[in-house]
């Protein structure tokens, strides 16, 4: 039980997916505009991760090798099709908010990360646990831009006004200058706590757990091949 | 023609994938180190780009849409998509070993770059003809390009810079893109 309880906390702060692995770097950055889109994108997310991280498990074994990549991708694509149209249905503002950034949860690092690196080597229960922490430290880094960047941005908490009757907002915060901007600076306290804490701070892009890892010469040696 | 000037310049300037939209961050990131690597890079994903522009347009238009199954778009693009780049590959390999040694490496980055998927998809959104959407992939490559060039120029000076500790590395590397995608604001009604 221990153990299952560490599969879900690990994903929250100590390999928070976001902040700690700097995976799925594309949504964060673009969805963050607002408190409830980064929810709505954490939410999607974590069902689509549950989802295939659970039949990944289950098929661990009858997925040949050679042709994984293609298979968790064929998998992962048909969970967002399924969240897609589920959100089209029940949340349509929520649908026009996140755009294009919905389907691309199909290319998402964290998604194909895990499959390749936990659902297929794990138990069905072990594989979902990690996707429900995985998601929740998904889900918590991009609320807490999103709030960063709505109350900076907009001057409001969750679309509820806080100072923006009395004070001017800086827009800009929730112009695309303000993502990267505060994804900068949230990395930037994330590595200064982690330092306190005795642990290495990250100092670049964790794409690790992509899936063209295998055939990336950056991943193969920390863009060693790449910048020679 | 006007309007397809318009869809050019706007994928480079105001609409640039990267410093507006955030599709293809971890290339832009990860391999703009060194001014070659990313030249490489961005052609390749250029290159990828338009092709799967050609071939997932007609098959969404023509096969998808006409037959009701256009919940399958997801799918059917991505996986349109690695199989194409799997085929260029191989095609590079075998019959053009140059173009494979300068470009071949990036070529399985690019299958699970959501630039590649973010474009075809936004075609659709912003419903686009046929002629509309290759100059738009043509539009947003370059603009990757440029955005790629100006930040390699941007890192190799970082290199050199005395940075404050909790800054260094990674954060301080956000706050220049942020200071890029700063001045690319000031396109904003330039052009669309």
């Amino acid at each position: 039980m221990s153990s299952l309880r560490q599969e879900f906390s690990k994903g929250l702060i100590l390999e928070n997916p976001v902040l700690r692995l700097v995976l799925g770097t594309c949504p964060t950055l673009a969805i963050s505009t607002a408190a409830i889109n980064g929810m709505g994108m954490g939410v999607a997310a974590t069902l689509v991760l549950l989802g295939s991280n659970v039949v990944i498990s289950l098929l661990r074994k009858v997925i040949p090798d050679r042709v994984r990549i293609p298979a968790y991708i064929t998998i992962i694509a048909g969970f967002v099709s399924i969240v897609q149209m589920l959100m089209k249905a029940y949340l349509p503002t929520l649908d026009k908010a996140l755009g294009i950034y919905l389907p691309l949860i199909v290319v998402n690092c964290i998604i194909l990360g895990r499959a390749e690196g936990f659902a297929s080597k794990n138990s069905v229960l072990a594989s979902a646990v990690d996707a429900i922490g995985m998601g929740a430290g998904f889900t918590a880094a991009l609320v807490s831009m999103g709030i960063i960047r709505e109350f900076l941005g907009a001057g409001t908490f969750f679309s509820l006004p806080v100072t923006s009757q009395f004070i001017e907002p800086i827009k800009v915060m929730v112009l695309p200058p303000g993502g990267f901007f505060v994804f900068g600076i949230l990395i930037a306290v994330a590595n200064s706590l982690a330092r306190r804490k005795g642990r290495k701070p990250v100092d670049s892009l964790g794409c690790h757990g992509c899936a063209g890892c295998e055939a990336c010469p950056a991943g193969q040696s920390e863009e060693g091949k790449l910048n020679e | 023609m006007n309007n397809l000037i318009t869809i050019f310049l706007a994928g480079i300037l105001t609409e640039n994938m990267v410093l507006s939209k955030f599709l293809g961050i971890c290339p832009f990131l990860g391999v703009s180190k060194k001014l070659n690597t990313a030249v490489s890079m961005s052609l390749a994903v250029i290159f990828v780009m338009v092709l799967s522009t050609l071939v997932t347009y007609p098959i969404y238009a023509n096969i998808l849409v006409p037959n009701g199954l256009d919940y399958l778009q997801t799918i059917v693009f991505i996986l349109v998509i690695a199989a194409l780049v799997q085929l260029v590959e191989i095609f590079f390999k075998r019959f053009v070993p140059p173009l494979y040694r300068a470009l071949g490496i990036y070529l399985p980055l690019i299958t699970t770059n959501c630039a590649v998927l973010g474009i075809t998809l936004l075609h659709f959104t912003k419903e686009y003809n046929f002629v509309e959407a290759i100059v738009n992939a043509l539009g947003a490559g370059v603009g990757f390009l440029v955005a790629m060039v100006l930040f390699a120029g941007i890192r190799s000076k970082l290199e050199t810079c005395d940075i404050i500790k909790p800054l260094n590395g990674l954060p301080i590397t956000l706050i220049a893109a942020s200071i890029v995608a700063l001045s690319f604001l000031g396109f904003s009604g330039l052009v669309g």
